[in-house]
């Protein structure tokens, strides 16, 4: 016993059995990923090379599905209007959160810093799916702008504001505007005051000091927030369903269309794939000219 | 004098802006409240007046009642699921020298990365192929995938040497490893736990693409509330949603407070 405990105390037998316990730990995890998440996608890629015909499921491998998307214009389109309305909704909402996150961070005293945030982002906690309806309640014919606009006197008939792409945008905005100030605003609080008072030190105006120092060590927190922004945002199907409509279809609508009108899965999976393909390079450009900011 | 004036030219247009995020951000949620209480058919202004009748027809309803029940089942159980998972997981890898570790890692964390879209048709499709039915159960399994990454992440990053140290000395001491895991390692990291727990509750509790996709006649909440938004405008639909925010932010309120706990511990 003594023993064992001494060439314990050394720390030194890192292998075999010690292994093989932290295998057992790991295992449940690695086991749960796999068979319901890797699987699942390996099942996917399979589907998404089969192909519908009529109501029969052939399984004959073919690159149908894919000639198809690219062929049909209305669905590159889905596309193409998804990453339009992600990529305005990821600047319009840095836009909105940076100074926001700026002023929490620099211009709030301390003990009032995190009661200011929590309050910042209390909505972010509330269902997503009444999120977007109670964007409705606002942007309705009868909602609240328009009787406000009404009342006023400033219009004489209802201005149709939901159902549209810029209902969409409101709504993604309104979400990750939340999202992004907690990201920049997580990466604001550690950059070391010492660095802003060093420049401020050797001379730097307030703007120069923003500029040279704040803005490019902040650029890791804005990087995160909008990766995030763009990945649930394009892959987000209640939002423009909800708020946008049916006269312009995302691509989540576009998947969610193959399945529940047609239910073709092996369409849908194919433009589920590619969805994550584009994410996916986006990602590594993003990654590739993070890393190329900071050399 | 000079001084004060510079002062106010600096911080009105500061103020301005914190007033009008913070007006946006509330907007509509202050909109959903107060049309919650509307006497009337129609959740849009002029407010008639208040009244309870909308909470009252929810409460009523067995449909929202009996998704509500299966949304903090299907929650609790998948979050409990992902915390422990998470935390073997976490335990494993930051506390043995694995080889391929790396690798496990980033398998661990890859469902974060994937939409609830993809990952929802993606398990539809296995469950079709394999010849499970539609149900909550399915829907469980799902949340665990989308939700083991959050905890595993979170139990990992605080999984620190001073613990590894407690550990050791609990062994030495001659605690068994269940013991050291359950007596010293859990109580440890317990706000962390708590709020791996409330985070995947919150995450299960809202999520509403892959329930879409895997549950058919017992359903969850934002299934249910997404069938009464067919509808349309109804402030009944208000009545559901304040109250799901409102059990939102009782468990934002819990992981608030227990990790403020663990911070004064920490100071």
């Amino acid at each position: 016993m003594a023993r064992v405990a001494g060439r314990r105390a050394r720390a030194l037998p890192r292998i075999g059995a010690e292994t093989a316990r932290g295998w057992g730990f790991l295992l449940p995890g690695v086991l749960w990923t796999i068979a319901f998440f890797v699987l699942p996608l390996a099942i996917m890629v399979l589907y998404s090379f089969w192909q519908r015909v009529g109501s029969v499921l052939v399984t004959d491998f073919t690159t149908a599905n894919y000639e198809r998307f690219f062929a049909q214009t209305a669905l590159t389109k889905a596309l193409t209007n998804s990453l339009e309305v992600t990529a305005i909704t990821v600047v319009v909402s840095v836009l909105l959160a940076y100074p926001l996150a700026y002023i929490l961070a620099y211009h709030v005293p301390r003990r009032w810093q995190r009661i200011a945030l929590v309050l910042a982002i209390l909505p972010f906690w509330t269902s997503y799916l009444v999120r977007s309806y109670s964007w409705l309640l606002v942007l309705a014919e009868g909602g609240i702008v328009n009787s406000a606009l009404l009342g006023l006197g400033l219009i004489d008939e209802p201005i149709p504001m939901a159902h549209n792409r810029g209902a969409t945008i409101l709504g993604f905005v309104h979400f990750f505007t939340m999202l992004l100030t907690l990201t920049i605003f997580a990466n604001l609080v550690q950059i070391p005051r010492n660095y802003r008072l060093a420049a401020a030190d050797l001379g730097a105006s307030r703007l120069k000091v923003f500029l040279r120092v704040t803005l490019p060590l902040s650029l890791p927190g804005v990087a995160v927030g909008a990766f995030l922004t763009f990945v649930i945002a394009i892959g987000d199907f209640i939002t423009p369903q909800i708020l946008g409509g049916n006269k312009e279809l995302l691509m989540p609508q576009a998947i969610m269309l193959q399945i529940g009108r047609r239910g073709d899965f092996p369409m849908a999976t194919a433009m589920g794939l590619i969805l994550m393909l584009v994410v996916t390079a986006v990602f590594l450009a993003c990654a590739r000219w993070l890393k190329m900011e900071r050399v | 004098m000079r001084r004060l004036t510079f002062d106010t030219l600096r911080v009105l247009p500061v103020g301005a802006y914190v007033t009008l995020c913070y007006g946006f951000i509330f907007l509509p949620v202050a909109v959903l409240v107060l049309f919650s209480f509307q006497d009337g058919t129609l959740p849009v202004p002029p407010f008639k007046g208040v009244s309870l009748q909308w909470y009252e027809r929810v409460f009523e309803s067995r449909r929202v009642m009996d998704a509500l029940w299966n949304s903090i089942s299907v929650a609790v159980l998948s979050s409990a699921v992902a915390t422990a998972l998470g935390f073997l997981a976490a335990y494993g890898l930051a506390r043995h020298r694995l080889p391929g570790s790396g690798a496990m890692q980033w398998l661990m964390m890859a469902p974060i990365s994937v939409s609830y879209l993809i990952i929802g048709m993606g398990l539809l499709i296995t469950y079709n192929e394999v010849g499970v039915p539609k149900s909550l159960l399915g829907l469980g399994i799902g949340h665990v995938v989308i939700n083991l990454p959050i905890t595993f992440g979170i139990l990992y990053s605080q999984m620190g040497a001073h613990q590894a140290n407690i550990e050791r000395a609990a062994r030495d001491l001659g605690a068994a490893e269940w013991q050291v895991l359950l007596l010293v390692s859990v109580p440890m990291l317990w706000p962390a736990l708590i709020a791996g727990f409330c985070l995947s509750f919150t995450l299960s509790w809202d999520e509403f693409i892959i329930a879409f996709f895997v549950t058919r006649f017992d359903v969850t909440l934002p299934v249910e509330i997404w069938s009464m938004l067919r509808t349309g405008l109804n402030p009944m639909t208000n009545a559901a949603g304040t109250l799901v925010f409102f059990i939102s932010m009782l468990l934002v309120v819990i992981v608030e407070l227990s990790l403020l706990r663990r911070r004064r511990r920490n100071a």
